[in-house]
């Protein structure tokens, strides 16, 4: 395969992962205006969760039915966003609401100090391995390489996910509602609407897909402490990049900070680590709110 | 200028701290110090925010700064502090006067993660460069002072008295800056930026002199803390260490210079002794101390002094 | 302002208050142990590393648990007493905890630090204070190359010990390696790995090009991008220095890939990984485990194997999992730490030993540990040399453990540079001096 489709694909491999471990982080922001750290600490717990799951699942006689993995994984995301999701909006951020942006990343800081060690108390040190999910959709030949048939699958899952919360913002009747109290939440509430309600439903649904791309991400790695801290630092870029609050600008984001990752792991592997931060930086430059920032009118 | 009250406030808090090189035990006069220069770092975040802006990226002088007293040292045998002061300042000076009008025109989150972004390629690029050690860092040698090459108790004693010399001025400059006009037009800002345009001053210029000054502070907070440690790597300019900065900043709030130092010395007082009595779940002491702060506290200590000099004012 | 005094008084007044020292006791020697509890290298190094030197002190304190000299009880007597400081958040925290445990804690001795960014920045410090410290884990040569201390000693080999080894391993075995790739992580550890590798390559198989050398961000977890690039070049080997989470996390995408099949794969530090990956570890790869460490230890058998097998047994016992590098190294620098405080108490005539009298006792010190002789051989007795060996990965499907076969020992001369002589420089050289019998 020429080099360039290899770029490509492998591009679309590492952005499609990209974007399921930061559309949360985006809609989060989007609906409460709330950078949340502890993105990465639900994302680590997901996979913590998948991979427990995932492991009874063939503890007590998956092995029969394989499959069914698939199905503890996305349970276990479920599981963790209907657990952590209210435990965390209703527990503690509601009362930071109208606070200062840069102290609610504070609050959450705190929080993913306190995941990080809570996660050590309740799973321990020693690594978590699922890798069933993994290689139970074999191989997939493209030119000469091999590519695992799972990878394809998280592209899958990225669009759908993608597709879904696209979807259900812009052509369901509560989207509509979710999109007004993201302009004016004020307004909002005094038209009738349970904002409230609103910010624990979009809450919910970020700790959703945080601890689903945990639970994807959990077949194909070995899960351990300190995973969190490196997700909440790729998926911040790619939010800032496409622009925060905004589903495409994510989607958009994942793309160039993926491919022009593999560009570089290609052809210039020295340049890797700052690849992200130099796309960062160069959209910043120009767009200064990133690529698909709503506009705010200022408060006069 | 400032008036003969505050001169002898300014003296009076030197000639307490100045007690400190006495009474304290070394470890804690090591800690303090530490402090101290982080404090320097964070009296700069301090001062954007009182123009409503928060860098996450005040990593990036100080890590700059240490960098440049240690390259330099290195490079030249110079290891008078006051020298390596001036020059990690005056390199800070050059950088922030080259990204504070770039930065001038964001605002909240954007400046935040912009500067978070400019100290993390900073964090890169160091640790791709192994011939300055890449992420396993430098040593520098113990600092002298003007000639004066003092070993153990009095090292840490000379350095405790020199970074208590630097905060004392530090404060009292930037108290002053606070309460000239210039000052007081970023506070203004901080309240609604539109109308202080409309009255005829620049909020961008504002903006970018507390940038400048952050850069400096950062740079001299650096400094310090290379020489106390001995020891630099790129982990200055990481975001962990820029966040930190920033919840001191947060603990003490944007009402009063003094708070800033005692917040920094609490948050590393709580941190050693979490450290030491829960290794295994410090990050979770850590976390909940945060939580504490931000929920009791909600203007920062600052407000305590605030709030009490209102009521004293009320009575 | 006179609130911020009186703030001030309070704090100092604080700091004061916190400050009664613990009393130093003769019957009793306190030990720092600094190790990771926390992060990535808890569960790779830091944790195994502390449960065996946990499992050693009890040992010791309970005393006649292990095979002569080491039957005395405690250190000389003495109680040994451990505090343990986590080493996760960095090389500036590590010092004012170091400072911490010296100066307010008491400490006797300093044992620690796996991060070589953290034993760069702990030496100057700890002679400063002039403070008994040990090294037992870290891999930068640059510690004793650059510098000289007097109250630091490191009680493991160099890094370079590590990638000598197994460039020697490839050469004696007859690998055929006309070119090859590094796939290594994207800090100091990860570069130098690298930066050691190609120049012993250079020396052993001069004609191997270098197709690629790849550097993930530490911690990145997902290597498809790096697979894809290695599968594309077809180099004959790749080597890796990774650990932890990482390698076990490249292992898993590579040989779903069936990157093991294409290309031979050789890992510098890579044993530690077997309890973890089990099966999921391909035959065949060529593996290092910084030393005559873990199964490396158990398969060589010789003078060393009732100690070995102390250690190995004990561990395993209350453990329930085979030993790895880490507390082979822990063990090598506590029972180092035994026969100084032994030794220099013999000097002394029996009183708790100095500082002073510990750094001068350990000095050219030797003592066996079931990794083998170590030797203070280098950086004027403060760095220690010791043998090291490479193996090849074959699972036991009767046993269901992973065996390493096909084992080579280098003695410890033979892999290291003499003394005197820069590590990079003995590399550009041609290795003069090496005894390989």
């Amino acid at each position: 395969m020429d080099l360039f489709a290899t770029i490509f694909v492998d591009g679309l491999i590492y952005a499609a992962w990209l974007f399921i471990v930061s559309v949360g982080l985006t809609l989060v922001f989007g609906v409460l205006n709330i950078l949340n750290i502890a993105h990465g600490s639900l994302y680590a717990i997901g996979a913590y969760t998948s991979a427990s799951m995932v492991g009874a699942y063939f503890g007590v006689g998956g092995d029969a039915f394989p499959w069914g993995s698939y199905v503890a994984l996305i349970a276990a995301a479920i599981l963790v966003a209907l657990v952590m999701g209210p435990l965390l909006e209703r527990g503690l951020l509601r009362f930071f609401y109208g606070r200062d942006e840069v102290l609610n990343v504070l609050v959450t800081y705190a929080v993913f100090l306190i995941l990080e060690d809570a996660m050590k108390l309740i799973w321990g040190v020693n690594p978590y391995y699922v890798y069933e999910p993994y290689t139970l959709l074999g191989d997939v030949e493209l030119g000469s390489l091999f590519y695992v048939g799972y990878d394809f699958a998280v592209i899958a899952i990225a669009i759908v996910v993608g597709l879904a919360v696209w979807m259900s913002l812009n052509r369901t009747r509560t989207g509509k509602v979710v999109l007004a109290v993201i302009h004016d939440p004020e307004m909002s509430r005094t038209m009738g609407v349970n904002v409230p309600r609103i910010y624990l439903g979009a809450f919910v649904a970020g700790a959703f897909l945080a601890a689903l791309g945990g639970a994807v991400t959990a077949p194909m790695i070995s899960v351990q402490p300190g995973l969190g801290v490196n997700v909440i630092i790729v998926a911040f870029a790619v939010v800032i990049i496409g622009g925060l609050g905004s589903i495409p600008g994510a989607a958009i984001g994942a793309l160039m900070v993926g491919i022009s990752r593999a560009a570089s792991v290609h052809l210039l592997p020295e340049a890797e680590l700052f690849i992200i931060y130099f796309v960062m930086a160069i959209v910043l430059m120009f767009r200064p709110e990133g690529l698909f920032a709503k506009t705010q009118a200022r408060k006069i | 200028m400032l008036g003969m009250n505050h001169l002898l406030a300014v003296a009076g808090t030197f000639a307490v701290m100045a007690a400190g090189a006495v009474i304290l035990p070394d470890w804690a006069m090591f800690l303090i110090v530490m402090a101290l220069a982080k404090g320097l770092v964070c009296l700069g975040i301090v001062g954007m925010m009182r123009g409503g802006l928060v860098s996450f990226g005040q990593g990036l002088y100080y890590c700059a700064g240490a960098y440049t007293a240690t390259l330099f040292a290195n490079s030249f045998g110079i290891t008078d502090i006051f020298l390596l002061c001036i020059v990690s300042a005056v390199v800070c000076l050059a950088i922030g006067g080259l990204f504070g009008p770039l930065l001038a025109g964001y605002r909240g989150i954007f400046f935040a993660m912009l500067s978070l972004a400019l100290s993390m390629v900073l964090y890169g690029s160091l640790s791709k460069l192994s011939v300055i050690g890449g992420t396993d860092g430098l040593n520098i040698a113990a600092p002298t002072f003007l000639g004066w090459e003092p070993e153990g108790r009095a090292l840490q004693s000379g350095l405790y008295l020199f970074v208590s010399a630097l905060v004392v001025a530090a404060g009292a400059v930037m108290w002053r800056y606070f309460h000239s006009e210039q000052g007081l037009i970023a506070l203004a800002a901080r309240d609604n930026e539109l109308r202080v345009e409309y009255l005829g001053a620049s909020v961008r210029k504002a903006m970018t002199l507390n940038y400048v000054f952050g850069a400096v502070l950062g740079g001299l907070g650096g400094t310090i803390a290379a020489l106390a440690l001995g020891h630099v790597d790129p982990e200055f300019a990481f975001w962990t260490t820029s966040g930190e900065f920033v919840f001191v900043a947060i603990l003490a709030g944007y009402l009063s210079v003094p708070a800033v130092f005692v917040a920094a010395i609490i948050l590393e007082l709580v941190r050693s002794f979490s450290n030491l009595y829960f290794p295994n779940t410090w990050q979770l002491a850590l976390g909940v101390f945060l939580l504490a702060v931000i929920v009791a506290l909600p203007g920062g200590l600052g407000s305590l002094v605030d709030r009490r000099r209102k009521r004293e004012g009320a009575q | 302002m006179k609130q911020t005094i009186r703030t001030i008084c309070a704090t100092l007044a604080l700091a004061t208050g916190l400050s009664a020292p613990a009393m130093a006791q003769d019957d009793t020697f306190k030990i720092g142990v600094i190790t990771f509890l926390s992060g990535q290298a808890a569960e790779s190094f830091g944790v195994p590393a502390w449960n065996g030197g946990q499992l050693l002190i009890d040992m010791l304190n309970e005393g006649g648990k292990l095979p002569a000299p080491y039957d005395k009880p405690g250190f000389g007597g003495m109680k040994i007493e451990a505090i343990v400081v986590d080493e996760a958040g960095g090389a500036t925290k590590q010092v004012q905890e170091f400072r911490n445990l010296v100066q307010r804690e008491q400490v006797d001795a300093v044992v620690g630090y796996v991060s070589s960014s953290d034993c760069l920045a702990v030496p100057p410090v700890a002679d400063e204070l002039k403070a008994f410290t040990i090294l037992y884990d870290c891999g930068t040569p640059r510690v004793f190359e650059d510098n000289s201390f007097e109250y630091v000693f490191r009680t493991a080999a160099h890094a370079t010990m590590d990638n000598v080894g197994l460039a020697r391993y490839l050469k004696s075995r007859g690998f055929e390696v006309d070119s090859f790739a590094g796939l290594n992580q994207d800090y100091a550890w990860g570069q130098d790995s690298w930066a050691d590798f190609t120049g012993a390559m250079a020396q052993l198989y001069s004609d191997a090009t270098v197709k690629t050398a790849l550097f993930p961000k530490f911690g990145a977890g997902q290597y498809g991008t790096e697979i894809s690039a290695l599968l594309r070049e077809k180099p004959a080997l790749i080597h890796s220095s990774n650990w932890g989470g990482d390698l076990q996390s490249f292992l898993l995408q590579a040989t779903a890939r069936g990157l093991h099949k294409r290309t031979q794969l050789a890992l510098s530090a890579g044993d530690h990984v077997i309890p973890q990956l089990q099966d999921k570890m391909p035959d065949g790869i060529v593996l290092g485990a910084r030393g005559v460490n873990g199964l490396l230890a158990k398969a060589r058998g010789g003078d060393l194997q009732p100690l070995t097998d102390t250690l190995w047994d004990s561990y395993m016992e209350r453990y329930g999992v085979i030993p790895v590098q880490a507390p082979f190294r822990m063990w090598q620098g506590l029972l180092g730490l035994k026969m100084a405080v032994e030794k220099a108490m013999d000097d002394n005539g029996g009183k708790k030993p100095t500082d002073e009298e510990l750094a001068a006792a350990m000095k050219g010190l030797s003592w066996d540990a079931p990794s083998g002789r170590i030797e203070m051989a280098l950086g004027g007795g403060h760095q220690a040399i010791q043998p090291t060996a490479i193996g090849v990965t074959k699972w036991n499907n009767e046993t269901k453990m992973m065996e390493l076969v096909d084992i080579e020992y280098f003695d410890a001369r033979c892999v290291n540079p003499p003394e005197g002589m820069k590590s990079q420089d003995w590399l550009a050289q041609g290795f003069p001096g090496a005894q390989c019998d």
